[in-house]
């Protein structure tokens, strides 16, 4: 019996109002289960973006429901949301996003230090996030002095270090090289042998097929849906 | 780099607070230490609408009486005014002296009773006083101070010298002791010779400009006071206070009166120095500003992971009461430094009240400047923030 870690019912977005409206997401209804490795496709201005936006709980849909781990986030206001994001998802973007000026276990310790965590445990769970992704010995490193692909590394340990739902990853490979690609992928699928589930939104055929199931979408809906054995 | 100057702002605005409020201190307690030179047992009388506040203009009360020579003799009845240990005349009028080819024009001319010196605490310490017989006679005898035998002597012995004044030959028989400057007036640059003579040779037989007035020990200052304005309403046949025609003043109320000056002169100078901490405020304000909108990104960021809105707020509010403070100490610094000199004349008087008040408000100033730049970094909505280049 796996959990639902994300479950979608009739979502919706609208933009402006009467002749302007853009329809991003219509009545859009899926569900991820725990464990799952999901990339969600779509060219641009499908709503892939927008669907992530709102998995992510950085926007509310206009219309229909968002449950995530059975909690349904229209009850929540934006402090409630705010926890949510730290401890429920992991975010990874597409330009890395680490905190200029501050050290890689820094920034990995930075959502644990928002929910309270203790200085000591933060450090440990921290050096062991990044230890996980193969960056022990470059844990002092500023933003600036890691490559691309490291970098993304950084990210993608900052997002599981709180233990999250599910890792959120918005075009994780688009700023990579081919052979940093290669390394996320290796590493998003390593995670996720692990038990981690993962989303990944993405344009790119490579990165879909290195996942188990593939949403794809188009003018806000879901014209496919389909699974395959790793 | 931007954060020096912004921090110079606050600077500026602490520093004049703290240097402009001991100036004004300072001066509140020059001219306090000057009346406290006139002594507690001194009592003036003036007519109404600017009497001899300067010693600079003569008393010419249009529709009330004025002081007279018989509203001095009043005074000095024994029997009426028991705590009046004496009172003299004084007419004040303006002249210019010369001795040879020197002429100087002193700031104070009166004419008076010999009983003068020592109702006002006025002292001769070169020389001697003219007398109660020199009134009587109308003599041309002076008394000056030093300032004004400085001019004209430089550094001779003024004494029986002839000077002209007004056209008239007058002796200077002696001159008083140094007393000092009140900011305003040189009490040494001053001739005091009989009113009779004053009033025969130069300033006719009108009203007289004030009364001096000594009462017989300090505490019986009121009483005198008192009886003067009991024996004056009897002189000007007066009902009641409301059309009192005289104003009687101890150093107690002229202590009074120009203590409110000084404050209303601390408080106008604090208030400029106030406003110009405004404008530091406002200077950090702005770069604040600055630095949330270049943090836009770094702000999403931080909310995307979690970030409480309080964290967010308190993060720059943090920053800013830095900057403000960092401001502020340095202001209190260079306005301590500054105020170990004179300025303008005036030595200036730090209280500890104004550096600790200066300290809390540029802790305060980042605080409600920082405020509204803070606020607006925490509300920024995620999403908008994440996308902003």
């Amino acid at each position: 019996m796996t959990t639902s870690v994300v479950k979608v019912n009739d979502l919706s977005k609208t933009y402006g109002a009467g002749d302007t409206a853009v329809y991003a997401l219509k009545k859009i209804s899926l569900e991820i289960q725990q464990g799952d490795f999901v990339a969600i496709m779509g060219a641009s201005g499908s709503g892939k973006s927008t669907l992530m936006n709102i998995l992510g709980c950085l926007d509310a849909p206009t219309a229909g429901n968002y449950w995530i781990r059975n909690l349904d986030v229209a009850d929540l206001d934006e402090e409630q949301l705010a926890v949510v994001r730290s401890q429920l998802i992991g975010f990874v973007f597409q330009s890395f996003n680490l905190i200029p000026r501050t050290s890689a276990l820094r920034n990995v310790e930075l959502p644990m230090a928002y929910q309270g965590v203790s200085r000591a445990d933060r450090r440990r769970r921290a050096a062991e996030a990044l230890a996980a992704v193969g960056l022990a010995d470059r844990m002092e490193h500023q933003p600036h002095e890691l490559s691309g692909g490291q970098q993304q590394r950084v990210a993608i340990a900052r997002a599981l270090v709180t233990e999250p739902a599910m890792v959120l990853a918005d075009e994780p490979t688009g700023a990579l090289d081919t052979a940093s690609t290669r390394e996320i992928l290796e590493l998003l699928h390593e995670l996720n042998r692990k038990g981690t589930t993962v989303v990944v939104i993405t344009h790119e055929e490579e990165v879909a097929r290195a996942a188990r199931r593939v949403i794809r979408l188009r003018d806000g809906e879901i014209i496919e849906d389909r699974t395959w054995a790793a | 780099m931007r954060s020096s100057l912004t921090i110079l702002g606050v600077l500026i605005g602490v520093s004049s607070v703290i240097i402009l409020t001991a100036v004004g201190n300072g001066s509140a307690a020059a001219v306090r230490q000057q009346i406290e030179k006139l002594g507690t047992n001194s009592i003036t009388v003036m007519g109404m609408g600017g009497g001899g506040g300067g010693g600079f203009s003569r008393t010419r009360s249009s529709t009330a009486k004025g002081l007279t020579i018989a509203d001095t003799t009043a005074l000095n009845n024994k029997d009426n005014a028991p705590h009046i240990k004496q009172a003299a005349p004084i007419l004040n009028a303006t002249m210019t002296c010369t001795y040879g080819n020197i002429s100087a024009t002193p700031g104070s001319a009166k004419g008076t009773w010999p009983s003068y010196f020592e109702a006002a605490n006025s002292p001769v310490d070169k020389g001697g006083y003219w007398t109660n017989d020199d009134v009587a006679q109308k003599r041309g005898v002076a008394v000056i101070g030093t300032t004004l035998a400085k001019n004209l002597f430089d550094t001779d012995s003024p004494i029986d010298k002839v000077i002209r004044c007004a056209g008239q030959n007058v002796t200077v028989v002696g001159v008083m002791k140094s007393k000092g400057t009140t900011g305003f007036q040189d009490s040494d640059d001053v001739i005091i010779m009989p009113i009779t003579f004053v009033q025969r040779a130069i300033a006719g037989y009108g009203n007289i400009s004030q009364i001096q007035v000594e009462s017989i020990d300090a505490k019986s200052t009121q009483l005198a006071m008192d009886e003067v304005t009991a024996i004056m309403n009897s002189q000007h046949k007066i009902k009641s206070t409301a059309t009192a025609d005289y104003r009687v003043l101890n150093q107690s109320t002229i202590l009074q009166s120009s203590t409110d000056s000084s404050k209303t002169l601390t408080v106008l100078l604090a208030a400029i120095a106030a406003i110009s901490l405004l404008v530091g405020g406002i200077g950090i304000t702005n770069i604040m500003l600055v630095s949330v909108t270049e943090r836009t990104r770094e702000i999403g960021i931080l909310k995307a992971i979690g970030a409480p809105k309080a964290a967010i707020l308190t993060q720059f509010l943090i920053e800013a009461m830095m900057l403000s403070l960092l401001g502020g100490i340095s202001g209190v610094l260079l306005g301590l430094g500054i105020s170990h000199f004179s300025i303008l004349g005036v030595v200036p008087v730090v209280s500890l009240s104004s550096v600790l008040t200066a300290f809390i408000v540029s802790a305060l100033v980042g605080l409600v400047f920082g405020g509204w730049p803070a606020n607006r970094a925490a509300s920024l909505r995620p999403i908008e923030a994440l996308r902003y280049e």
